[in-house]
């Protein structure tokens, strides 16, 4: 389409305008910037007081000035891969369900309720998880407390749920019909199809999917702090799955109302927020590398 | 085992799969409305707190959470639109939109107590805001950000081609064809989804914890530099940091931030689908 209109006296508030949103556009880039700036300027002094080896040692007590992050990083660890055990097959197959297989009654049922579970704030999921679930996890499956680790995988798969659905919903929905009518014409069951065509042919969306599943898991906060029991201790046996251990952000969001501006435990919080930050941010940039070739119609569908 | 047995099997565990997501679902709506209902009055939505908490209601709580989101609104909507508008009508493909398709995914992924920690060291401290609503406002409006700006760029490229071939073709130029055809049409569509983004922002605790959030202040805030006390966090106080806290009070304030979250939610789908089936193409 070419601008075919005659020349025209220059418009001051059209130009105005346009440049304004010209930097709305660039915005976006320079407060990822701003935001890992900040988190540089605050968390790097700890270098100066915490050597990186003390870092890495096992012991989590800023009381006694002992800033080893390992139990802190093996506890979103544990928590999170718990959680994507749980959320992926489960999210998967609801989209595989919902997308291929249910009858259009149960769609328009499924799609809502899965739009309210993205909705419900992570504090209220915490709250229940620490008066409803806990006590049942703690009867029935023997464990010392219900505030453990498993505990906070339930609520973080259920949390990264509707993540996973939609976005692997985009994917199958992203797959051409005739992929699967011709699958059908060959004599191929609606089973065998979704799962030798249409699945495979959805691969890079459903990568994607538990990628960002994954993301969401890691930084989730205030239900895993709520239900994880927070004890920095290092889940290296079996049985760690049944005990308490606390993560990284809970570690953030505990602690960090009560330091003081300046301090070395201050700078050490900011630092496990570098930790996250860098995690997300590696996590995010594969997954939108493949997004971004598939064109800004996937994109968006991503954040919403 | 012949094809149409498997078939049948691997349906039947793709239902209960599915019935396993909504079930649950139900069931937290279903038990928080009905422990939740016994608790809350009128009292208990308009009262201050008393007795440490133990006692009253939620009122500063309820207004906190409306004056943050109304802030996010503010901080959020005229840059989410006009990267929206960026996006979707000036940008070409080449490296920097990428670049900033980039940017965005990673803000919508950067986990909400970084984002925290952010409004810390910006708002608080560097820019001396303090504890306040105007930092919490804009910590949570950061975090909307990516939110409002792939709603509404997805909204505007709903808009036919045709619209923006007949404008111009009148002589219209860019900017008069984006605020006169363009944005009426997406308007709906923004709409919506803003509403989404504020609903994620009126539920987040982490976000506030550092930047806003009080503790227990029974009264109303009087300026934009003052704290408030915020729901999702009163309810994180209530549940975990006040021992002895009766049980009605954690019911009652767990249903109050539902219904807020839940109904902004309905709105939003609401407006989509009357758009929906009003719109003209």
């Amino acid at each position: 389409m070419t601008q075919s209109s005659p020349p025209q006296r220059p418009r001051w508030g059209e130009f105005l305008i346009e440049n304004l949103i010209r930097v709305c556009g660039f915005s976006a880039i320079a407060f990822v910037a701003v935001i890992f700036f900040f988190l540089l300027r605050e968390g790097l002094p700890t270098l100066g007081r915490v050597s990186p080896a003390e870092m890495l040692k096992q012991r989590w007590y800023p009381t006694f000035d002992l800033f080893g992050m390992l139990p802190l990083l093996l506890g979103s660890a544990l928590v999170t891969v718990l959680a994507t055990a749980m959320a992926v097959p489960l999210g998967l197959a609801t989209a595989i369900f919902v997308r291929e297989v249910a009858p259009n009654w149960a769609r328009e049922i499924l799609k809502p309720l899965i739009e309210v579970l993205a909705g419900i704030p992570s504090v209220v999921l915490g709250f229940l998880g620490m008066v409803a679930a806990a006590p049942l996890i703690q009867r029935y499956l023997g464990a010392p407390t219900g505030l453990t680790a498993f505990s906070g995988a339930m609520m973080l798969a259920y949390m990264s749920l509707p993540t996973i659905i939609s976005v692997a919903e985009d994917a199958l929905d992203a797959v051409p019909r005739s992929y699967r009518d011709a699958a059908l014409a060959l004599g191929a069951t609606h089973w065998q199809t979704i799962w030798r065509v249409t699945l495979p042919a959805a691969r890079s969306g459903v990568v994607i999917a538990v990628m960002l599943g994954v993301g969401r898991a890691i930084g989730e906060t205030m239900a895993v702090m709520m239900v994880t029991g927070n004890a920095a201790r290092l889940p290296l046996t079996f049985d760690s799955i049944f005990r308490p251990v606390r993560t990284m952000t809970a570690t953030i969001a505990a602690e960090m109302g009560e330091v003081a501006q300046g301090s070395t435990h201050y700078h050490v919080l900011f630092m496990v927020g570098i930790v996250l930050f860098v995690v997300t941010f590696i996590i995010n940039a594969i997954a939108s590398a493949v997004v971004i070739r598939g064109g800004p119609k996937r994109g968006g569908r991503l954040l919403g | 085992m012949s094809r149409q047995t498997s078939e049948k099997i691997a349906f039947a565990v793709l239902t209960f799969a599915a019935i396993s997501v909504v079930v649950p679902i139900l069931l937290v709506l279903g038990y928080i409305v009905v422990q939740g209902l016994g608790a809350t009055s009128w009292e208990f939505l308009t009262a201050m707190p008393r007795s440490g908490m133990k006692e009253g209601g939620v009122l500063p709580a309820v207004i906190g959470t409306l004056v943050l989101t109304f802030g996010t609104a503010v901080a959020a909507l005229p840059l989410g639109v006009g990267a929206a508008i960026y996006l979707a009508e000036y940008a070409r493909d080449n490296w920097l939109t990428r670049a900033i398709r980039l940017a965005i995914i990673n803000l919508a992924g950067i986990p909400s107590v970084v984002y925290g920690l952010f409004g810390l060291g910006l708002f608080v401290l560097a820019l001396g805001m303090g504890t306040s609503i105007v930092a919490g406002s804009l910590t949570l409006g950061l975090m909307t950000l990516p939110i409002v700006i792939s709603t509404a760029e997805e909204a505007i490229l709903t808009v036919p081609q045709s619209f923006r071939v007949v404008s111009i073709s009148l002589g219209g130029t860019r900017w008069q064809t984006i605020r006169y055809q363009v944005l009426p049409q997406a308007l709906p569509g923004i709409i919506t989804g803003v509403i989404l983004g504020l609903e994620r922002a009126a539920g987040e605790t982490a976000p506030i914890l550092f930047t806003v959030a009080a503790f227990y202040l029974p009264r109303l805030p009087t300026s934009i530099f003052d704290q408030t006390m915020a729901l999702p966090y009163h309810l994180y106080v209530v549940s975990t940091q006040v021992p002895g806290m009766p049980i009605d009070v954690q019911f009652g304030t767990a249903l109050v931030l539902l219904a807020l979250v839940l109904s902004m939610n309905a709105i939003a789908t609401v407006i989509r689908s009357r758009f929906r089936r009003r719109r003209q193409w």
